[in-house]
């Protein structure tokens, strides 16, 4: 006789054997998967992995490399928005990741917080010196996306100010605003102090610090040289004579298994990517939110190399 | 809404990504936690300290407990299996109890009769005691898979790619849409996740599709013993 | 393990007493967001889960908008406010959030107290001649407070577990160190915070758990210790904590910590 209890466990096993399908068919098809330890040899020699931080305008950087590359026959796999250094580094270091967009201050700080360079040129040399020997810097661009002291054109204005001295001149203790880790870097408030004797408090204003900026929460921000508001807003970066800050330029961080077949590619990637060009690239992303994809190829049409 | 539109393929992509983490969390979650439970209900005096290590296990913050598995365990914070194994355990925290109280409402006198019947261990557990304990086990399974969903968003902060992306990378452009769109679709996968198990649960258990009582004579007294 | 001493060595360390991120002034922002968030949550849910308790009617619709209130990522919902609302308006934003989480418990805690009384005990007292107020007011309400608590604690642990995201727009709080932390590879900290949070869970917890116990009415404790036959131990014992149920689900921790 079919019981109810036989066709209830006829239809927990159909359900069994479905779910189990649909997990397998999902689990191996998936388009985001990331490779675990293979050590780039999963991908075969001719493909190059690109990964990039999880940073719109650091994901629009390696999508250049990426097409550039595709463009010269190369094979090339997406690993893109991963977040911090502690998450990509490694990867990096073993090979599972081939190329990457970096910035040279920031990335001899996190190998070297001890350096004591900051012009573009001596921060690249330090930088090749403190990688590891798995990893080679090719050359840098012009481009830069650093920390930066900023303010309102109105607050420079009404208070006089072109360069981070000048801070301390004001009435009135100013707040800084920026992200979390600001507050501990060299370059932060306690750095400005030491420096120019600057006294500034602080606030962990993180993605909100444009914001915060413009609505006259904070009086000084930390936003990143490369960021599309230097042209769609009315701030100013303060200069900064004593060199507090590092430079940060865009540089390519390549496996040096894989950097003399890329170099020539990428190398002419960054001799184009000029000062202002990230600012623009910025401007497309976040005004005309076009995506990543359609940002490269323009700019890559646009400057003769695909 | 013009970015939804331009950006669907990458909101389905996601999804997908999404679903699968979520999924092997809760199918994982209920199938360690059933021995887990059991023997929590079993044994009174563990089920204090399973109680508590649980009730621990969840107050653990999701964003903490992401970092530190894979410097306990030793895999990449971007590997999914990091976020998978870090919803399990939150799965489990829920579970465990929900199978533990689950297999307390079965009335001890069934018990008894099953076994006066001869119903060895292993099978009364799983002809009596379990499917009279599934409706509860259910409920909190369904609370289960929701929670799962909405928590596995917190990937994208240690480098997971799933709908978490949609929020961090939409702050960062100041996309509304695109934070609305990623909110929108965990709403919409957690809730339709829900109605699945609710409708498994109905064909997979006819006896809780039984006339409801009104509610004058609703469950009698559980907190009130009115006269002996 | 090495990494537990580490972090315990930053927590009890002085600078800890120190500056705008010191200890004790974190402690006070994420009780502050924790028990605002927890009150205005209670006063929108726990009338309208009495309200369904008593009249039996609008639980569907309270599930079902309870089941939609759990499926919102608090992460996502926090940025999306924040977006919305401006970065003025950064507090309220996180609040709204943090009581759209604490709403389904304290709601299902409401009612279920209410729909596991029996009706003959209603009966009786509307029999001795209490009017409705009477009835609710004297009879319902005690009588459901043990599950209303249950509710209580079930939404207090999760918002204090979800408050640790409220440092990530700037609001301090215990999440600060986790917040701060991570990017600065500091893990002593990020362990050394992640340890706060759940300590204050804890105490959050067995807090609510002995009012729990203290909320079983004087005359029900009597009447359970008196009928100690294992079946009715193992009924009052089962009627003191967050009872077997389909509710005890919904009043169990429902979305787990920070999305």
């Amino acid at each position: 006789m079919f019981t109810a209890r036989k066709s209830r466990l006829a239809l927990i096993g159909g359900i069994g054997l479905a779910a189990s399908l649909v997990l397998a068919g999902c689990a191996s098809s998936n388009p985001l998967d990331t490779p675990t330890e293979d050590g780039g040899e999963s991908a075969g020699s001719d493909t190059i992995v690109i990964g990039s931080q999880a940073y719109y305008s650091n994901e629009i950087i390696a999508e250049i490399y990426a097409q550039a590359l595709e463009n010269a026959d190369f094979t090339v796999e997406r690993e893109f928005n991963i977040g911090q250094r502690d998450a990509y580094i490694p990867d990096l270091e073993s090979g599972a990741i081939d190329l990457f967009p970096e910035y040279t201050g920031n990335l001899l700080e996190f190998y070297d917080d001890s350096a004591d360079v900051t012009s573009p040129e001596d921060v690249y040399t330090a930088l090749q010196d403190a990688l590891p020997d798995g990893l080679t810097a090719l050359d840098y661009a012009e481009a830069s996306d650093q920390d930066t002291y900023t303010v309102t054109k109105e607050f420079a204005a009404a208070n006089k100010l072109t360069s981070i001295a000048d801070l301390a001149s004001l009435s009135e203790k100013a707040t800084i605003g920026g992200a979390p880790e600001f507050e501990q870097r060299p370059y932060g408030p306690a750095g400005a102090k030491e420096l120019y004797g600057v006294d500034l408090a602080f606030s962990a204003t993180g993605d909100t610090t444009l914001e915060s900026l413009l609505a006259g929460e904070i009086q000084v921000a930390d936003i990143y040289s490369a960021d599309p508001a230097f042209e769609t807003e009315d701030i100013v970066a303060l200069e900064d004579p004593e060199n507090l800050i590092l430079a940060s330029n865009v540089v390519p961080i390549a496996s040096s298994d894989v950097a003399d077949e890329i170099a020539d590619v990428i190398n002419a990637v960054s001799a184009a990517l000029g000062a202002d060009d990230l600012v623009a690239l910025g401007v497309q992303s976040t005004v005309d939110e076009k995506s990543p994809e359609e940002i490269a190829t323009q700019w890559l049409t646009d400057n003769d190399l695909l | 809404m013009n970015w939804i539109a331009d950006n669907f393929g990458l909101i389905l992509e996601l999804t997908l990504a999404h679903l699968w983490q979520s999924a092997i969390p809760i199918v994982l979650g209920f199938v360690l936690s059933l021995p887990l439970g059991w023997v929590a209900w079993r044994y009174r005096l563990v089920r204090g300290p399973v109680v508590i290590l649980t009730g621990l296990l969840y107050t653990i913050p999701s964003l903490a407990l992401l970092i530190l598995l894979p410097a306990l365990i030793g895999i990449s914070t971007r590997d999914p299996a990091n976020l998978i194994i870090g919803l399990t355990i939150y799965a489990i925290a829920i579970l465990v109890r929900a199978v533990a109280d689950g297999l307390d409402s079965v009335d001890p006198a069934i018990r008894q009769s099953a076994t006066a019947m001869g119903y060895g261990g292993l099978r009364r557990f799983w002809t009596v005691d379990f499917p009279l304990a599934a409706p509860v086990v259910l409920a909190g399974l369904r609370v289960t898979a929701v929670s799962t969903i909405s928590l596995a968003t917190v990937g994208i902060l240690v480098g997971v790619e799933n709908l978490g992306y949609l929020f961090t990378n939409g702050l960062q452009r100041r996309i509304i849409a695109e934070v609305f769109a990623g909110v929108l679709a965990v709403v919409v996968i957690a809730l339709l996740i829900d109605l699945l198990l609710l409708l498994a649960g109905r064909a997979l258990m006819p006896w809780t599709r039984a006339v409801k009582t009104p509610n004058a004579a609703r469950r009698p007294a559980r907190i009130v013993r009115a006269a002996a | 393990m090495n990494l537990f001493a580490e972090a315990l060595a930053w927590l009890f360390s002085p600078e800890r007493l120190e500056g705008q991120y010191a200890l004790p002034v974190l402690l006070g922002q994420h009780l502050f967001y924790t028990v605002v968030s927890v009150v205005i949550a209670a006063v929108i849910a726990v009338p309208a889960g009495w309200l369904i308790g008593h009249t039996g009617r609008g639980r569907e619709v309270a599930v079902a908008i309870s089941g939609a209130a759990r499926a919102v990522p608090s992460f996502g919902l926090m940025v999306l406010l924040v977006l919305l609302l401006g970065v003025l308006r950064v507090p309220q934003a996180a609040t709204i959030t943090f009581v759209l989480l604490a709403i389904p418990s304290l709601l299902a805690g409401a009612y279920t107290g209410l729909e596991a009384i029996d009706r003959r005990v209603i009966d009786a007292a509307r029999a001795t001649g209490m009017t409705e107020w009477q009835i609710f007011w004297k009879v319902e309400v005690p009588l459901g407070l043990p599950l209303l608590v249950g509710g209580l604690r079930a939404a207090t642990l999760q918002v204090i577990a979800t408050v640790t995201i409220a440092a990530y727009v700037n609001l301090g709080g215990l999440g600060w160190p986790i917040i701060q932390g991570i990017p600065l590879r500091r893990f002593d900290q990020v362990l050394g915070g992640a340890i706060l949070v759940a300590v204050l869970a804890l105490i959050a917890d067995m807090l609510l758990a002995l009012a729990q116990r203290a909320a079983v009415p004087a005359g029900i404790r009597v009447a359970s210790r008196g009928s100690r036959t294992p079946r009715a131990a193992r009924r009052a014992a089962s009627a003191e904590s967050p009872s077997a149920s389909e509710d005890s689900a919904a009043t169990a921790p429902s979305s787990a910590s920070p999305t």
